[in-house]
C-alpha cells in the first residue's frame, strides 16, 4: 500500500434471518424453489393485500441487539422506501430509517498483533429483501424472480472504524461467526444469505475529515472482500495522485476480473421518500421481553474462547480456531464430555486429521464421516496405550471409510500394540543378531545407531510395537552386550 | 317504495319470497335502470342467481344468519374472488384478483348475495364519481346532478332501490358525503373497526369501509357483518365488537349532541342549514340535549388532510406499474419507457394529481415543511375532538355544506371539489365513527345530517339515528326514476 494514505472502511451487512416464513407474510423462505412459487399475493404487491409482521424476525434482530450489547428499540418503526424497480413489487421496500429496532453496539476483533480493537455498530435495523432480476437467462427480456421478496433481512452498519482490508474482514468474519451462534442466520455467502457492502475512503495520514467514499457491493465471499477493498484502495490513491477526485457512488466488485467499476447510476440523486408505512404499527418491546431474549442467548464465541484458554488449557490460536463456528465447537465439547482429560488431544485431531479431511472432501462438520464419540473412542486408545499415535492415523482413515469403530478397526486389522516385554525382546534379539556390524559400530560409540535399531524393530512388528517399550528394552540389551 | 333489508329478512323467514324471486327482481331493476344511472361497473347476475340458490338451502335448512339470501352490491374497491377489481381505473380494467377481501369473505360468510360491483371515483379520489373510467354516475333525484364520491355507485344503486344495501369505503367522507347526496344513510366506523385487507389503498391510514342502507337499522345489520379484528390487517383493532342492533331503540332523552360552530359558519348553504336546524329541532324533541362547541382546528382539515392522502396515495399507486398485473403499454422500448407510459396511460387526471401532491410531499427538503408538519396538526385535529367528548356523547352537523351539484360544474375546479368535504374530512383524519342521515330536502334534493361518535361508539349514534329515523320518514323519500 502506498505511504502518506490512510484507508477508512466501513461495512453493510445484510444477514438473511432464519424464520420459516417471510417477514411480511406467510410464504416460505426456502432457497432454491422454482421462480415465483414462494411469492404469495402480498409479496407480488397485488392491490389490496397488507404486510402482516413476523414476530420471529424482531425476536432474531433483538437476540443480535443483545447479543453486542447493543440498545435495543423499544419503540421501532417500520418505513416506506420508495423507488420503482421490477423486483420491488411494491413499488417500495418496507425498511427502518428513523427508529432502528438494534441501536449503537460494538463488536471486538482480534488484529493480528493479538491486539483488540473495538468497531462501532452504529445501528441495525428490519427490513425485506428484494426479489431478483435475471438479465441473461431471456434473450432480449429480464426475467423477475420474486421467491426472495420480503425475506427478512437484518441489516447491520458499522461505524467507519475499519483501517485496512483485513480488519474488515475480521470484523464481517465476526459478525458471520456470531449470527451463526445466535442461529439467525445460516450465513450462507454463496446463496447470498449473508452479503457485505463496503464502504471505502482514503485520506492523506493525520487528516480528521473523511474522504469520499464508494460503496462496494456484489461482494459474496471473506476473500473477495479483502480483494475488492484493496483494489478499491489503491485505485483511489493512484486517482488522488494523479490529480483526480473520487465520486461518491456504487461499484460492482467483479470476482473474475478482480476489479471494482462504477454502475450506470440510472437515477442520479435517489429520492427515497421515506415515511412511516402506515400498514404497520410501531413496534414496541418491553424490558421483560429483552430480558426473555436474553436469556436464550447461548454462550458467544469470545466467552467460550476464553473459557478454552482459562479452564481448559488451550491455546490462543487453538481456542480461536476451534470457536470460530458454532458447529466445530459443538463437536468438540460433545467429544470432551466422553473423554474430559483428552483436550489438547482433542484439539490436534480435530484441528489437524479431522479439519483435513473434511476439506478435502468438502464437508460440515455436522456431516463428518466420524462422529465427536467415534472420534474420542480412538483417542482413549492412543491415551491407554493400545495404539501408537501412528497408527491412530490408519484407524482413522478406515473410521472415515466407514470400517467400523475404533475398537472393531484395531480388533480386524491387527492393530493392537504390542507391549509383552517378552514379545519385544524377541523382536530385538533377532535385530541384534541379523545386524552384527552395526552392534560393533554402536559399541565403538556411535550412539546414533540406536535409531536404525529401533527403526528395524518397528518395521518387525510392522509399527504396532510400543515405541517407548521398545526404546527402553533395546538400551538395556545393547548395553548389557 | 322502500324495502329495507329488515323487510326482506322477515320476507325471508316467513317465506313470501325466496332469495332468488328478489335477486332477480332487483337484477331487473339493475337491468333496467343502470344504462341511465352508471351505478354499476360489473353486474355478476349468475354468480348472484347461484349465492341465492344456496342461501335459499341455507334458509330452508335453517342455517341462515340474518343476512342470509340478502342482495347487496359492493363498491368496486373490494377486491372479489374472480371478478374484476377495476377501482374504477383503466389501470386495472383487466384486473380479477386471486382472493377476496375480508369483507366480502365475511358477507360471504353471512349468505349475501352479491349483485355486481359499483362505480366509484377513480381509486376512491372525488367527491362527484366523475372520475370513474367508466363513465359518471348520475343522481337518481335528478339525473343532471352528481351523486358524490367516491362511493357514489353504491350510494346511487341504493338510492334507485337497485340495491337494498351496498358497501363503500370512506377515506375523506366517501360514504358520507354519497350517502348525504342521495338521500340515504350510510356509516363510516371508527378506523380498525373494519379490517382494510382486501381493498385497494388509497390513504391508508384514513380509510375504513362501512355500509349503505335506507335505515339506521339496516346497516346496524350490515356494519355487524363486516366488523372485527382481522389478524391480516395490523390496523384493524382487536377489540369485542358489540352488537350493533342491540341499543338502536334506547331512549336519547338527556343525550348531550354538540354542535359544533366551525361546521355552521361560512360555506353552508342557507337552505341546508334550515334543513339541519329542523333536525336539530327534531332531536330536542326527542330530548336531547343540544350543547354549544367549538372543534378550533377543523380549518386545519382539508390542507392537512391534502398532504397526507397524496402522500399515502403516492407510495399506495407505486404498485400500478405495468409488471406483474394491470395496464401495460404496448411496446415499451425500455424498463422507464413502460414505467411512464404505461402509468401515463393507465391512471385518470385525479389520480395524477394526487400522485404527483405525494410525491412533492414526501420529497427531500419538503417533507418537514409538508408531510410531519400535517402529521403534527393531524394530532391538534384528533386532540379537539378527544376534548369535545369530554363534553358531549355525540357530535351533530350538515354533512356536506350544500345538495347534490350539477355534473361538470365542479370537474374543473378542483379546489372547490374538495371542499365538498369539509365536514366528513376531520373525522378520518382522527380516525372517529360518523354516519349521514337523510334530514330533509332542498331544491328537492335531498340534505344529510352528520352525527360524529366517540371511538368505538358506533352503537350510539346509530341508536340516535335510528330514533330520528323512528321520528321521521325522510329516509323513506324515494327518487322518481324512470
Amino acid at each position: 500500500m502506498m505511504s502518506g494514505w490512510e484507508t477508512v472502511i466501513g461495512l453493510e451487512i445484510h444477514a438473511q434471518l432464519a424464520t420459516s416464513s417471510k417477514i411480511f407474510s406467510g410464504a416460505s423462505t426456502a432457497y432454491g424453489a422454482e421462480p415465483n412459487t414462494q411469492a404469495c399475493a402480498v409479496d407480488l404487491g397485488l392491490p389490496g393485500v397488507l404486510p402482516v409482521l413476523n414476530v420471529e424476525a424482531v425476536k432474531m434482530a433483538i437476540k443480535f441487539g443483545v447479543a453486542i450489547g447493543a440498545e435495543i428499540g423499544k419503540r421501532s418503526v417500520f418505513d416506506r422506501k420508495n423507488y420503482f424497480y421490477p423486483d420491488s413489487p411494491k413499488g417500495y421496500q418496507i425498511s427502518q430509517l428513523d427508529l432502528p429496532i438494534v441501536g449503537v453496539g460494538s463488536i471486538n476483533i482480534q488484529l493480528e498483533q493479538g491486539e483488540t480493537k473495538v468497531i462501532g455498530v452504529t445501528r441495525a435495523h428490519l427490513e425485506e429483501d428484494a426479489g431478483k432480476s435475471l438479465h441473461e437467462e431471456f434473450a432480449a427480456h429480464t426475467g423477475i424472480d420474486l421467491n426472495r421478496a420480503g425475506t427478512p433481512l437484518l441489516e447491520i452498519v458499522s461505524d467507519p472504524d475499519m483501517r485496512s482490508a483485513k480488519e474488515a474482514v475480521a470484523y464481517a468474519r465476526k459478525i458471520h461467526t456470531l449470527v451463526r451462534y445466535l442461529e439467525i442466520c445460516d450465513g450462507n455467502m454463496q446463496e447470498g444469505s449473508f452479503r457485505c457492502d463496503a464502504n471505502v475512503s482514503v485520506r492523506p495520514k493525520g487528516q480528521g475529515e473523511l474522504g469520499t467514499r464508494a460503496e462496494l457491493k456484489n461482494i459474496n465471499s471473506f476473500r473477495f472482500l479483502e480483494r475488492a477493498i484493496n483494489y478499491e484502495v489503491e485505485r483511489q490513491i493512484e486517482l488522488i495522485e494523479d490529480g483526480g477526485r473520487v465520486v461518491q457512488e456504487t461499484r460492482l466488485y467483479d470476482s473474475d476480473k478482480h476489479e471494482t467499476r462504477s454502475m450506470r447510476s440510472k437515477e442520479e440523486a435517489n429520492d427515497y421518500r421515506y415515511f412511516p408505512d402506515p400498514d404497520l404499527l410501531p413496534v414496541l418491546v418491553s424490558d421483560e421481553e429483552i430480558e426473555a431474549i436474553r436469556q436464550t442467548l447461548p454462550e458467544l464465541p469470545e466467552q467460550k474462547c476464553h473459557r478454552y484458554i482459562n479452564e481448559l488449557g488451550l491455546s490462543d490460536y487453538n481456542a480461536d480456531l476451534l470457536t470460530s463456528s458454532r458447529e466445530v465447537a459443538d463437536y468438540f465439547e460433545q467429544a470432551l464430555a466422553f473423554a474430559p482429560g483428552l483436550s489438547n488431544l482433542l484439539v490436534n485431531w480435530i484441528l489437524g486429521e479431522l479439519s483435513g479431511a473434511l476439506n478435502k472432501s468438502d464437508l460440515d462438520i455436522q456431516s463428518s464421516p466420524i462422529s465427536a464419540e467415534m472420534l474420542t473412542h480412538m483417542l482413549q486408545r492412543i491415551a491407554d496405550n493400545t495404539i501408537s499415535g501412528k497408527i491412530a492415523k490408519e484407524v482413522f482413515e478406515a473410521m472415515w471409510l466407514g470400517e467400523g469403530t475404533a475398537d472393531e478397526i484395531i480388533e480386524s486389522r491387527g492393530l493392537k500394540q504390542i507391549t509383552d516385554t517378552g514379545a519385544i525382546e524377541l523382536l530385538i534379539d533377532q535385530v541384534i543378531s541379523a545386524n552384527p556390524n552395526q552392534v560393533a559400530e554402536f559399541q565403538a560409540g556411535k550412539e546414533k545407531m540406536l535409531g536404525f535399531f529401533v527403526g528395524q524393530i518397528m518395521k518387525q512388528s510392522k509399527g504396532k510395537a510400543n515405541p517407548g517399550q521398545v526404546n527402553q528394552l533395546l538400551l538395556d540389551k545393547l548395553k548389557s552386550l | 317504495m322502500t324495502t329495507t333489508i329488515k323487510q326482506l329478512q322477515q320476507g325471508l323467514a316467513e317465506k313470501q319470497f325466496s332469495s332468488v324471486e328478489i335477486t332477480q327482481d332487483y337484477l331487473n331493476k339493475i337491468n333496467q335502470h343502470n344504462t341511465d344511472i352508471n351505478c354499476f361497473i360489473s353486474v355478476t347476475d349468475e354468480l348472484a342467481l347461484q349465492q341465492a340458490v344456496v342461501a335459499d338451502i341455507a334458509l330452508a335448512k335453517g342455517t341462515g344468519s340474518v343476512l342470509t339470501g340478502i342482495p347487496i352490491a359492493h363498491k368496486d374497491i373490494f377486491c372479489t374472488d374472480g371478478v374484476k377489481t377495476s377501482c374504477a381505473s383503466k389501470m386495472l380494467d383487466n384486473f380479477i384478483a386471486p382472493y377476496n377481501a375480508t369483507v366480502i369473505e365475511k358477507f360471504n360468510r353471512s349468505g349475501t348475495v352479491m349483485l355486481g360491483k359499483t362505480n366509484m371515483d377513480e381509486f376512491a379520489m372525488g367527491s362527484s364519481n366523475e372520475n370513474s373510467y367508466y363513465g359518471s354516475v348520475a343522481n337518481p333525484w335528478d339525473f343532471s346532478r352528481v351523486p358524490g364520491g367516491s362511493s357514489g355507485g353504491s350510494a346511487a344503486a341504493v338510492a334507485a332501490r337497485l340495491a337494498p344495501g351496498a358497501t363503500g369505503t370512506d377515506t375523506g367522507g366517501s360514504i358520507r358525503q354519497p350517502a348525504a347526496l342521495c338521500g340515504i344513510t350510510g356509516i363510516k366506523p371508527t378506523y380498525g373497526r373494519v379490517s382494510r385487507y382486501g381493498i385497494v389503498a388509497f390513504g391508508s391510514s384514513l380509510e375504513q369501509a362501512g355500509p349503505f342502507a335506507h335505515t339506521a337499522e339496516d346497516c346496524a345489520l350490515l356494519l355487524q357483518s363486516m366488523s372485527g379484528f382481522d389478524p391480516r390487517d395490523s390496523t384493524s383493532v382487536d377489540q369485542p365488537v358489540p352488537n350493533f342492533s342491540d341499543n338502536l331503540n334506547n331512549d336519547i332523552a338527556g343525550l348531550k349532541i354538540g354542535l359544533p360552530k366551525e361546521f355552521f359558519a361560512d360555506g353552508l348553504n342557507p337552505d341546508v342549514a334550515k334543513v339541519i336546524e329542523s333536525a336539530i329541532a327534531e332531536f330536542r324533541k326527542l330530548g336531547a340535549e343540544i350543547v354549544d362547541i367549538s372543534l378550533p382546528n377543523m380549518g386545519l382539515s382539508i390542507p392537512v388532510y391534502y398532504v397526507v392522502a397524496p402522500a399515502e396515495c403516492s407510495s399506495n399507486l407505486s404498485r400500478m406499474d405495468g409488471v406483474r398485473f394491470g395496464h401495460q403499454c404496448e411496446n415499451p422500448v425500455d424498463l422507464e419507457d413502460l414505467y411512464k407510459r404505461s402509468r401515463s396511460e393507465g391512471f385518470g387526471e385525479e389520480v395524477k394529481r394526487r400522485i404527483m401532491i405525494g410525491t412533492y410531499a414526501l420529497s427531500a427538503g419538503y417533507y418537514d415543511a409538508y408531510y410531519l408538519k400535517a402529521q403534527q396538526l393531524r394530532r391538534l385535529i384528533k386532540q379537539d375532538y378527544v376534548k369535545a367528548f369530554e363534553q358531549v356523547d355525540v357530535i351533530l352537523c350538515p354533512t356536506t355544506p350544500e345538495i347534490a351539484f350539477k355534473r361538470g360544474e365542479k370537474i374543473g375546479d378542483p379546489v372547490s371539489m374538495y371542499l365538498q368535504d369539509i365536514y366528513t374530512l376531520s373525522l378520518n383524519l382522527a380516525g372517529l365513527p360518523g354516519m349521514s342521515i337523510p334530514a330533509g330536502f332542498s331544491q328537492s334534493m335531498p340534505v344529510g345530517l352528520q352525527l360524529i361518535g366517540n371511538y368505538f361508539e358506533e352503537s350510539r349514534i346509530l341508536n340516535a339515528a335510528h330514533k330520528f329515523q323512528q321520528a321521521t320518514d325522510w329516509h323513506l323519500q324515494v327518487p322518481e326514476v324512470k
